[in-house]
């Protein structure tokens, strides 16, 4: 394959176009103007993931933004997924941060919808929501495709993206969340990563489901994990974070072990099994690697589950 | 129809702070209806005012009135001498009725003594939910007669997002109660009517110059003028 033929020729894409099983990992962003830690989150996992998604004011709390930290990561030698939510941006301000980030050297874009206000440090904040993420997928795949931004104007040179979005296996109404993935692959989704996995038969019987309308061969899906550091964390997803689905077995298994190393090792252990287990259901491309702020527990991870060396493509 | 919530007491007791003359104002059409601000609620506000003054010291006229609908001027006028009487009125209308009076009888100083909330629909006696945006572009049509506008909380066009679980939106009221899920109920709904098939195609982004972010919005019936 020449370069040319590639959307955007970023890494990710070329290990997913050459059907190499991809690992991608995450990075949050500081709450405060400190430029060290996205620099040394990157140091830890450069040469352990393909790509790094950087997360936009996640939980819809206030950091560095997604932009600014992809270039960071990206200095220091890790590819970056800059995430793009649409609660804080309306589509002008969607379509000037993509060209900003393109000048800048960002290749891979998450279009997200974004958490609610309510679930962050401001939510007296006005919800913009102006598109929704399968709009903002069109929209950035119209900009690459037809140089067009989203009224229709012409621009004379178009951003080169790889373009992505999450689906959550887990939400509901079960029988919709294959076909709203259509959705986001009709709009132009190259890859998608999925939420944290912890069910995984429900997410294999949600894999039939894609496979039966054949999106895995249309769309590059990453089955998204997060070793679990410990019992409380556990409980705290499995009640409190919206979208997750933690099976009580899971807890439980974490939580016969003693509380510290002991169950952080579990945590790694059962992690390193999963992604073995995702690895084998067809049409997974790849692992999705989301440790909140636990990044050195990634290359151990990545390493027991035998996805070392990176491939190095040209 | 409009709804509306009395401000905290205190609050509208502030507003009166200074004037010796308050007239209360209800109005007795939305704003009734929803228990909040008819002339019947103007006359219990006007009580409390006066009692809380009395226990102050304060020598206060306090009275109430209310017109028929505040937003309409040929209302206002059938109030309008006892309202000149008062340099301070309270209104109790909805946003509409509050602007129409401070309109109607500038410079009077007229305050508002409720918080237009919504376009509601009252689902049992005493609950209201909301149930338009009035976005200027009707979408539910195609979204089985449910508005994604208003009733998703992040206004999705092409919904529900990875945060609908068991019919139920990621986001709780302030008082921490569930929302139903907009997109589910319109995926429930269009199976019924056989119109599944609405839900896969992608809804492109929406027109919001046609509501608020167009800028305030003016509507002329050329046909309706008197001639």
């Amino acid at each position: 394959m020449t370069a040319t033929a590639y959307k955007a020729g970023s890494n990710l894409e070329k290990i997913l176009s050459e059907g190499k099983f991809a690992v991608t990992g995450e990075c949050g962003p500081p709450k405060s103007a400190d430029g060290s830690v996205i620099a040394d989150k990157a140091k830890i996992l450069k040469g352990f993931v393909d790509a790094v998604n950087i997360t936009d004011n996640q939980t819809a709390v206030v950091r560095v933004c997604s932009m600014a930290s992809g270039v960071q990561a990206q200095q220091n030698g890790l590819e970056a997924i800059m995430q793009m939510t649409c609660r804080d941006r309306n589509r002008l301000a969607m379509q000037a941060d993509i060209l900003g980030a393109y000048v800048l050297g960002i290749r891979n874009i998450l279009c997200l919808t974004g958490d609610h206000m309510s679930f962050g440090n401001h939510p007296q904040a006005k919800g913009v929501h102006d598109l929704d993420a399968i709009n903002l997928i069109k929209m950035y795949k119209d900009m690459r495709d037809e140089a067009k931004f989203q009224c229709g104007d012409e621009m004379a040179v178009s951003p080169e993206l790889y373009i992505g979005c999450a689906e959550n296996p887990f939400g509901d109404p079960f029988e919709f969340r294959a076909q709203r993935l259509k959705k986001k692959v009709e709009a132009g989704a190259d890859f998608m990563q999925t939420q944290c996995i912890f069910n995984v038969p429900k997410f294999k019987k949600w894999m039939e489901e894609v496979r039966a309308i054949g999106l895995h061969k249309e769309v590059k899906i990453l089955a998204g994990i997060t070793p679990i550091k410990g019992a409380g964390m556990a409980k705290y997803m499995k009640n409190f974070v919206p979208g997750m689905d933690v099976p009580q077995e899971i807890v439980d298994r974490v939580a016969a072990k003693e509380k510290g190393a002991a169950q952080q090792a579990e945590g790694k252990k059962l992690a390193v099994e999963m992604i073995k287990e995702l690895a084998e259901i067809e049409g997974v491309a790849g692992i999705h690697i989301m440790a909140v702020e636990w990044e050195p527990a990634v290359p151990e991870i990545v390493e027991a589950a035998g996805l070392l060396p990176r491939p190095a493509v040209a | 129809m409009i709804t509306a919530e009395r401000k905290p007491f205190d609050e509208i007791y502030a507003m009166t702070e200074g004037h010796d003359k308050v007239l209360v104002a209800g109005c007795d059409t939305c704003v009734a209806v929803c228990l909040t601000g008819g002339e019947k609620e103007a006359e219990i506000l006007a009580a409390q005012l006066r009692i809380k003054a009395k226990e102050d010291g304060r020598d206060v006229q306090i009275e109430h009135t209310a017109a028929i609908r505040q937003c309409e001027w040929e209302y206002l006028d059938a109030i309008g001498a006892k309202v000149e009487e008062y340099p301070l009125v309270l209104s109790m209308a909805c946003g509409i009725g509050i602007q129409s009076m401070a309109e109607k009888f500038s410079p009077r100083l007229v305050m508002p003594a409720v918080n237009t909330n919504m376009l509601g629909m009252p689902q049992e006696h005493a609950v209201w939910l909301e149930r338009c945006g009035a976005c200027g572009e009707c979408v539910i049509g195609e979204t089985a007669g449910i508005c994604p506008v208003v009733r998703c909380s992040k206004s999705l066009m092409n919904g529900p997002c990875g945060g609908s679980h068991d019919g139920k939106c990621e986001v709780t009221t302030p008082e921490k109660e569930d929302i139903e899920c907009a997109w589910a109920l319109i995926w429930e709904r269009l199976k019924a009517q056989g119109r599944e098939e609405m839900m896969l195609v992608n809804r492109p982004p929406k027109d919001w110059s046609k509501g608020s972010s167009g800028g305030p919005r003016k509507m002329v019936r050329e046909e309706a003028k008197p001639v």
